[in-house]
């Protein structure tokens, strides 16, 4: 390979927002009902149906758009955009073409240690469309339209990535500050967060665009790096090949690692959008924005700098607590309790993070309450447990989230601080390990290390551990 | 019982107990099976709903939960309207098999008011047409002259007031729809103001453009029936909540002083002499009460067709999309594919004037189209609206024929789009501008066929217009179609 290329990428990121009802109805927008239970006339396209717009839907566009620099267009429409498919009710989805409801925004991302600006060109809000599935039994497909009318924003970046590290950087802040309004839980494997990557090359240096190809179906980020990495990698080739890219859309098969033509250009459907006449322009006030922008949250980079200053801790804690708005929720509910800030931060990034990555889960995913882990930390505090046994009660209040204290009692875990039964076990650890006690007495410092551990599994692993050094030293 | 009765006067009775419900649910029932044979007025007759629901209000009046002027007053409403339960199908074939679960705004609310259902009423399929001939259930005859159209799209509920099938029924107005055929028919239909009436329900052909009204024998039952079925809707965004909707307030015989304009446009180049006198005489009727009478430019009238036929085909091409075979309505017999059984089901389903308008619509919104066709209709639709205002700066109310000519024969315009097209010229404008407008006999012609007066006002002001259409058919006596009369024995 003669050439250096450059990758040049631009996201098209669809998010459901977390709204209790749907867009353009009152049906519920809850994951996982039996087929077709969360609809009604509009949202199954019924004759004379009309849709009425859920201002929420709009509450919490803007606040994605205000959080990601946006300018908000202060008279906004929705518009048609047409389409036959048996999963689109209506065979026209309600979105915005001509007037989106966000535009002209950016954020920073980090790679490397890098900073640097991704250009966001527009945001939209439109309407998710229902479900296909396949009876293989019939030979014919069934539709469900629960999730048809969950509002959805499409986030659309300029193409200002050029690695799949940024794209992974981009991905993850516009996901951090989305959870962080508590605008959409964000989670690529249910869907509700979903990335399109447009993808070209380019010889380095040169000013103009090579064509460029859409990616769809990736569901992790892991699929998207792999993805960028192979569709780099196909057009290189074409091109060191003598071969033209064309402009299509592909569909990427994570499995095989391998992606295929869907539709080129020339398929390219005219969807002849025209402004939806059902739908009034969308007013947004002077006031409206204010009243948004006062109720927006303390977003990731303020609570890092927060946690170092407010809590003293180093920026590395700061840096993972803020990784996940579920993850510095925890932490600032425990410190709430009283807990002291530094230990909520070490059960949070060490045995949290080790039993996440065990079951294979996101911090999205904890279960477990603020209370239950401000009680641990205070029966270790007292000293009324010791670090291995917290250890152990820990993992199931992850599991199961109970009551420390009671599980504490009911087990029996409670460390035994009877110097007189310590003491009674040691001497008899001592007798019955002479070699230990004469390694450690001929300078052996080590060997103390066995005669602990003895001592502990005798007493079944309730010694206070301070106690049992304190006497083992006292005695030999 | 007297068929010809108003649904205000048959109201009083039964109210009165001169009359109950189910006798009069009954009289227009048997009248209407028996003239429905030769007039072709209904889809679907209801004669065993009907008569439950009659029981059933009989009882409400009774215990005096319905005291409303309508309470017991049987009706009969356009098939374009959804009715819980009730086929509805557009006069299309494509919805042959459709019964909705939900009842329309409009007919909730006539329901709430004690009305009593009796069926549903022809018209032009998806009500596209001036005529109601490309109906998938056979034309509608026009109760004047059975030879003739009854006007369109609510033909069908024209022709059936005319008829005396029914006191009063519901229509929908896109670009005259409820205007045209009460002009052709003899009967008194008013357009309200765009957001007056809730849209919910309707089953939409010009979504910008489309609104409910009442085709009833006389103003005083339009004025009646509006203020029944008028109201913000949270079900329909585009309904609005304005002042000036006690409409029965406004039937008063007096006009003195009310600044009423001509359009000169209006008088011109193919408007029927014999309407232009009418229509001039009822002016001249209105200056003797008092009126105070002009004609003026109103201009861009030529401009109001092709803007008109734009908008509203590009809207109805989005609309009829649901329309595929999936969910409801017509599925062709036998197909391959997914793309076959759309295009065979839409292509059997859809009759030539519907599918016309989807060519049409889907053209002027397609890319590179898009801007010289759609945007510049929508340009045309605000220039039009801004002379209606600028006119309305000087006139309360607008004054002028209905359509060109009076009821056309059966078939002359079928083969003749344009032609009937350009029947709509004085109509069309009205929706572009969301105005409202009522349509009143004001004479004959040679043929004894009715010609049609027209009344345009401001936005929200249909008081106005209820106010001089009154006072105009104070001067008059409302004519009955030899068919009613000679039926009625």
């Amino acid at each position: 390979m003669s050439k250096a290329y450059e990758t040049v990428i631009g996201l098209e990121v669809h998010v459901e927002l977390a709204t209790r009802t749907k867009i353009f109805c009152g049906c519920s927008t809850a994951f996982g009902g039996a087929p077709n239970t969360h609809t009604c006339p509009v949202c199954t396209g019924m004759p004379g149906s009309l849709p009425v717009l859920n201002k929420e839907v709009v509450n919490k566009a803007i606040a994605v758009g205000l959080a990601t620099n946006c300018t908000i267009t202060q008279n906004c429409k929705f518009d048609r955009k047409n389409y036959f498919y048996p999963d689109n009710p209506q065979n026209y989805q309600i979105s915005q073409l001509y007037y989106p409801i966000c535009r002209n925004g950016k954020v920073e991302i980090e790679v490397d240690g890098k900073k640097k600006w991704i250009g966001i060109h527009e945001i939209h809000m439109e309407e998710d469309a229902g479900k296909l599935v396949h009876d293989p039994y019939t030979d014919s497909s069934l539709v469900d339209y629960n999730r048809s009318g969950v509002p959805l924003i499409e986030i659309v970046s300029e193409p200002d990535m050029r690695s799949a590290e940024e794209v992974i950087a981009y991905l993850d802040k516009l996901r951090m500050t989305i959870q962080y309004l508590g605008a959409s839980d964000c989670k690529l494997n249910e869907g509700s967060m979903r990335a399109d990557v447009n993808l070209s090359i380019r010889e380095v240096g040169a000013e103009e665009f090579g064509t460029r190809t859409e990616m769809k179906n990736l569901n992790s980020f892991k699929a998207i790096a792999r993805a960028i990495e192979n569709e780099r990698e196909r057009q290189i080739d074409l091109l060191e090949s003598g071969e033209k890219v064309i402009q299509e859309t592909r569909r990427w098969d994570d499995a095989k690692e391998y992606s295929y033509a869907m539709r080129s250009k020339e398929d390219a459907q005219d969807y002849r959008y025209f402004p939806d006449p059902d739908l009034v322009p969308i007013l947004i006030s002077d006031a409206w924005l204010d009243e948004i922008r006062a109720k927006q949250p303390e977003f990731r980079e303020e609570k890092k700098a927060r946690y170092q200053e407010e809590y003293g801790l180093p920026e590395y804690d700061a840096d993972i607590l803020t990784g996940t708005k579920k993850l510095a929720d925890i932490f600032e509910e425990t410190v709430a309790l009283g807990a002291n800030p530094k230990k909520v931060s070490n059960w949070l990034m060490v045995e949290t993070m080790r039993l996440l990555k065990e079951h294979e889960m996101d911090a999205e995913d904890i279960t477990f309450s603020a209370e239950n882990l401000a009680k641990l930390i205070k029966l270790v505090d007292s000293q009324a447990i010791n670090s291995s046994v917290a250890k152990e009660v820990f993992e199931i209040i992850f599991d199961k989230d109970i009551d420390p204290d009671k599980y504490v009692e009911e087990k029996g875990l409670k460390t035994v601080n009877d110097e007189g039964a310590l003491r009674a076990t040691i001497e008899k650890v001592i007798a019955d390990n002479p070699q230990s006690v004469e390694d450690y007495r001929n300078g052996k410092e080590k060997a103390i290390g066995f005669l602990v551990g003895q001592t502990m599994k005798a007493m079944k692993g309730k010694a206070n551990p301070g106690m049992v050094n304190q006497i083992l030293k006292e005695l030999l | 019982m007297d068929l010809s009765m108003t649904a205000v006067e048959l109201g009083k009775k039964i109210r009165n107990k001169e009359i109950s419900v189910v006798e009069a649910t009954t009289a227009y029932l048997d009248s209407l099976e028996a003239k429905d044979k030769d007039i072709n007025a209904f889809v679907t007759i209801d004669r065993e709903g009907a008569l439950a629901r009659a029981e059933e209000v009989q009882k409400m009046i009774d215990d005096g939960t319905l005291t409303g002027p309508l309470a017991g007053v049987p009706v009969a409403i356009k098939d374009n309207m959804c009715i819980n339960g009730m086929l509805t199908t557009c006069s299309s074939k494509i919805l042959s098999n459709f019964v909705p679960t939900f009842t329309a705004t409009a007919v909730e609310k006539l329901e709430a008011a004690g009305a009593v259902i009796v069926g549903k009423t022809n018209m032009d399929e998806f009500a596209m047409g001036s005529t109601t001939e490309t109906s998938y259930y056979g034309e509608t005859k026009n109760p004047w002259d059975l030879a003739r159209v009854p006007g369109g799209s609510s033909g069908g509920s024209a022709a059936a007031v005319a008829a005396e099938e029914v006191p009063y029924a519901l229509g929908s107005d896109t670009g005259g729809s409820i205007r045209q055929p009460a002009g052709f028919c003899g009967v008194t239909g008013i357009k309200p103001t765009y957001g007056r009436v809730s849209r919910y329900g309707l089953i939409a052909y010009g979504s910008s453009l489309d609104q409910i009204g009442p085709l009833a024998k006389d103003v005083t039952d339009c004025a009646t029936i509006l203020e029944a079925i008028c109201g913000k809707d949270d079900k329909d965004s585009t309904s609005v909540k304005e002042a000036g909707d006690d409409f029965t307030s406004a039937l008063v015989d007096d006009v003195k002083g009310m600044k009423i304009g001509i359009p000169k446009d209006y008088l011109g180049e193919g408007l029927d002499p014999e309407v232009k006198d009418a229509v001039l005489a009822a002016a001249k009727a209105l200056e003797a009460k008092g009126a105070i009478v002009e004609e003026f430019d109103l201009s861009l009238v030529e401009y109001a067709i092709p803007a008109y036929y734009i908008i509203a085909s590009a809207e109805a091409s989005s609309n009829l999309e649901r329309f595929d075979g999936v969910k409801y309505g017509y599925r062709t017999e036998e197909y391959t594919d997914l793309h076959n059984m759309y295009k065979k089901t839409r292509s059997e389903g859809f009759g030539p004037e519907v599918k016309r308008r989807i060519m049409l619509g889907s053209f002027v919104l397609s890319s590179g189209y898009y801007d010289a066709y759609y945007m510049k209709a929508l340009r045309t639709k605000a220039l039009i609206k801004g002379a209606f205002d600028k006119a309305f700066e000087k006139y309360d109310v607008i004054l002028g024929p209905v359509a060109p000519t009076t009821a056309l024969k059966m078939g002359e315009s079928l083969s003749d789009p344009i032609k009937m097209y350009l029947g709509d010229i004085y109509t069309v404008s009205v929706n572009l501008a969301g105005l409202p407008g009522i349509s009143l006999p004001c004479g004959q012609d040679s043929n004894g066929l009715p010609i049609g007066l027209q009344l345009l006002g401001k936005h929200f002001d249909e008081k106005s217009i209820i106010r001089a259409a009154y006072a105009f058919e104070q001067t008059r006596e409302y004519q009955r179609p030899a068919f009613a009369v000679e039926r009625e024995a």
